[in-house]
């Protein structure tokens, strides 16, 4: 059992400027936010370290943080600008049973993560769920096309905070 | 006016009008597609199982279109299955009937307003005979719409579809 | 030198009465032999993050329901601890006795589904119907409880909608004395057919370390052989207080973490369920049951990731508020989801006919894979 602390300062000391901060001041979990071109080094070391052994990727999320410049047109429609997006990674270790939460930001314009599908597979479908629905590119990522949307889906990513839902797909009327 | 109501005292002679023995052959054993969607698909199954028993208004569930006669839209028809909804219904012999099982698939249901991935009611793709409502609908609501199916296939004409 | 022979695409789904729903698999064949198999899925994508984005914290637990339908008490649950967790609420005793046997009955019709179409899958009939019949018996008690069959609505944040009714718990006592004798015959009817055995042994099998590495949870994993379940692991609600087994498939039949294994722990499963409903339904102290329910539910900024037990396997949800009524972002993390990649690596080398089995093993919902 260790607790972030314990593990950020170990991060800390391995890996230097990749790790960027800790964060537990707010409820209900700390966050290690880390460089997104660097975090596939760190899971693979989280993952392998005898006395850390994060053996299981419990979940992966993107998150459109929302955080740009948000510009109206004529009709009132939002398009944010600048900004950032997100992955949240949450780790746990089955047999020394301590839990971690990784945070990496990417820029809204150009979003690219490295994989960490090296270190788990069950990161594959996860990555390719936030690329459908964020667009966040997973560098190395060994099939990254959408999934849960049709493949031929042309108008954007639907989770992103100023998505706009097309009129018409394939001929049939999409709003209500 | 039924179909046995002329009948001869002895002898193996009925009469009928082949508009009514059709009908009747045609709304005794609809065959439905065995064809699932989402939430209301187990409530389709639960019709069909031990309590409720579909089979006694002869619908059983067939594995292939081409040898159905009903098609039950058992939940939520996104973009991405609308297409296939719509090739489905294309691979049925005719006559074909259509129920539209549970809000999902009447108009759109819980996921009206933000689903940007859900068809607002299955009627924008294929024709509907009967909408049955209900999130999901009990297996009653399925039977009594199946009842209104027949109902209406009783009162066709082989001349002109009277939908 | 061997002949290599051309490869055949086969495509299963998105109809086909044994996908349990609406997905789709591309078979790539040598001859009857399975090389690969990709899934295609997206079917049923209901796009529930975007509601819960749109919707307030109380109003997105209807759709919680309808990702895994055969399982919705325990989406409910697990929804209701995890913002009972990011808004540190205290709960009734009373409410967490009722989410316990809830999620329990709720285990075990989940459960008979999986074990009836399985069975369907396989070629056995019967069981199925013997299944939906004791499962109508556990749809009454939810629907005298609080009115609906399939979808309850039934479980918010802080306690539940509804207390128990009057006769809930002589219902319930009475069921359980009928369904013992009933598991004993499915037993009887369907685990121990030799045609069954012989159609499940030894196919599908999946490593403990594979099963691991591609986040297998839930029954899968206990019929892998490794004793993991969040109800003693990552204890919650008050399930400690209870005295049941965890199941783990031997190999009994064949190889640990074939098909069958992944059978037999459900059934089993199903016994220790009914183990923590007696003894619950037996102790359950009085109380008020919607004392606790917040009128405002307005949780700090913060985020929270929790996770319960559901029939599946783990069941997580992340929250992130942002301190208004609505929440900025809610990603669930379905079991069968994560599981469903697990495929492929289970298929490979075995026939076209055995792709059923092994799916019907897994016990998927498209509903939860598809969100």
């Amino acid at each position: 059992m260790k607790t972030a602390e314990e593990l950020f300062n170990l991060l800390k000391e391995k890996f230097d400027d990749s790790i960027i901060e800790l964060k537990s001041d707010k409820p209900v979990d700390p966050i290690i936010t880390v460089n997104p071109l660097e975090v596939d080094k760190v899971c693979l070391f989280l993952r392998e370290e005898k006395d850390l052994q994060f053996d299981s990727l419990m979940n992966l999320s993107g998150v459109d943080d929302a955080n740009g410049e948000k510009i109206k047109d004529e009709k009132g429609l939002e398009t944010i600008k600048g900004g950032t997006l997100s992955v949240y990674y949450h780790l746990e270790s089955t047999s020394l049973k301590h839990k971690l939460t990784l945070k990496v930001s990417t820029s809204r314009e150009k979003p690219e993560i490295v994989t960490v599908t090296e270190s788990w597979k069950s990161a594959d479908w996860h990555e390719r769920e936030a690329y459908d629905m964020y667009g966040i590119i997973f560098i190395n990522h060994p099939d990254l096309r959408r999934i849960l949307m049709p493949y031929d889906w042309e108008f954007g990513y639907p989770l992103r905070k100023d998505y706009k839902n097309p009129e018409f797909y394939q001929g049939m009327k999409v709003p209500y | 006016m039924g179909l046995l109501d002329q009948e001869f005292t002895e002898g193996n002679i009925v009469i009928a009008k082949t508009e009514d023995l059709f009908n009747w052959a045609r709304l005794s054993s609809l065959w439905q597609v065995g064809f699932g969607l989402a939430c209301c698909a187990i409530e389709m199954m639960a019709t069909s199982a031990s309590h409720y028993d579909f089979d006694r208004f002869g619908v059983i569930p067939r594995p292939s279109p081409r040898q159905s006669d009903v098609i039950i839209i058992s939940g939520t028809v996104t973009l991405k299955m609308a297409i296939r909804v719509k090739r489905l219904y294309e691979q049925m012999p005719d006559p074909k009937y259509v129920i539209s099982m549970g809000s999902c698939a009447n108009c759109g249901g819980p996921y009206w307003e933000h689903g940007y991935h859900v068809l607002k009611g299955v009627d924008r793709v294929i024709p509907v005979d009967v909408y049955v409502p209900g999130c999901p609908p009990r297996p009653e609501a399925l039977l009594e719409g199946l009842l209104k199916l027949q109902e209406k296939i009783r009162n066709e004409s082989i001349v002109k579809k009277s939908a | 030198m061997a002949l290599k022979t051309e490869e055949m695409v086969l495509n299963m789904g998105p109809q086909h009465p044994s996908t349990h729903g609406v997905l789709r698999l591309e078979l790539q064949l040598d001859g009857e032999i399975i090389i690969n198999v990709i899934p295609h899925i997206g079917y049923l994508h209901r796009c529930f993050e975007k509601h819960a984005e749109a919707m307030t914290y109380p109003q997105v637990i209807p759709y919680t329901d309808r990702m895994d339908y055969l399982a919705s008490m325990y989406n409910e649950f697990g929804y209701a601890l995890t913002m009972e967790r990011l808004m540190k609420i205290e709960i009734p005793e009373r409410v967490e006795y009722i989410r316990v046997i809830m999620g329990e009955l709720q285990r075990i019709a989940s459960h008979l589904v999986a074990l009836g179409t399985y069975g369907a899958d396989i070629g056995a009939f019967t069981p199925f119907l013997f299944c939906f019949r004791d499962r109508e018996r556990i749809l009454h008690l939810f629907e005298i409880t609080c009115g609906a069959r399939l979808l309850y609505n039934y479980i918010w944040i802080g306690g539940v909608s509804h207390d128990l009714h009057p006769d809930f718990k002589r219902l319930t006592r009475d069921f359980i004395k009928d369904f013992k004798p009933n598991l004993k015959e499915l037993n009887d009817l369907l685990s121990y057919n030799r045609i069954f055995i012989e159609r499940t042994a030894n196919v599908g099998v999946l490593p403990l370390e594979t099963a691991i590495n591609y986040g297998v949870t839930g029954p899968n994993l206990r019929a892998s052989g490794m004793k993991w379940d969040l109800r003693k692991d990552d204890p919650y609600s008050v399930y400690h207080k209870f005295d049941y087994e965890i199941p783990v498939g031997s190999g009994e039949k064949g190889k640990t973490g074939d098909c069958w294994d992944r059978y037999f722990i459900r059934v089993r499963e199903m016994e220790e369920s009914l183990k923590i409903i007696e003894q619950a339904i037996e102790t359950i102290p009085d109380g008020d049951v919607t004392s606790a329910i917040p009128k405002r539910v307005k949780p700090l900024e913060g985020h929270v990731y929790a996770r319960v037990e559901n029939p599946r396997g783990e069941l997580g949800y992340f929250i992130i508020s942002d301190g208004s009524l609505n929440p900025a972002r809610v990603k669930v993390r379905a079991p069968s989801f994560v599981t469903m990649q697990v495929l492929p690596e289970l298929c490979k080398g075995f026939m076209v006919a055995d792709v059923v089995a092994i799916l019907g093993s897994i016990d998927i919902v498209l509903g939860e894979i598809d969100r």
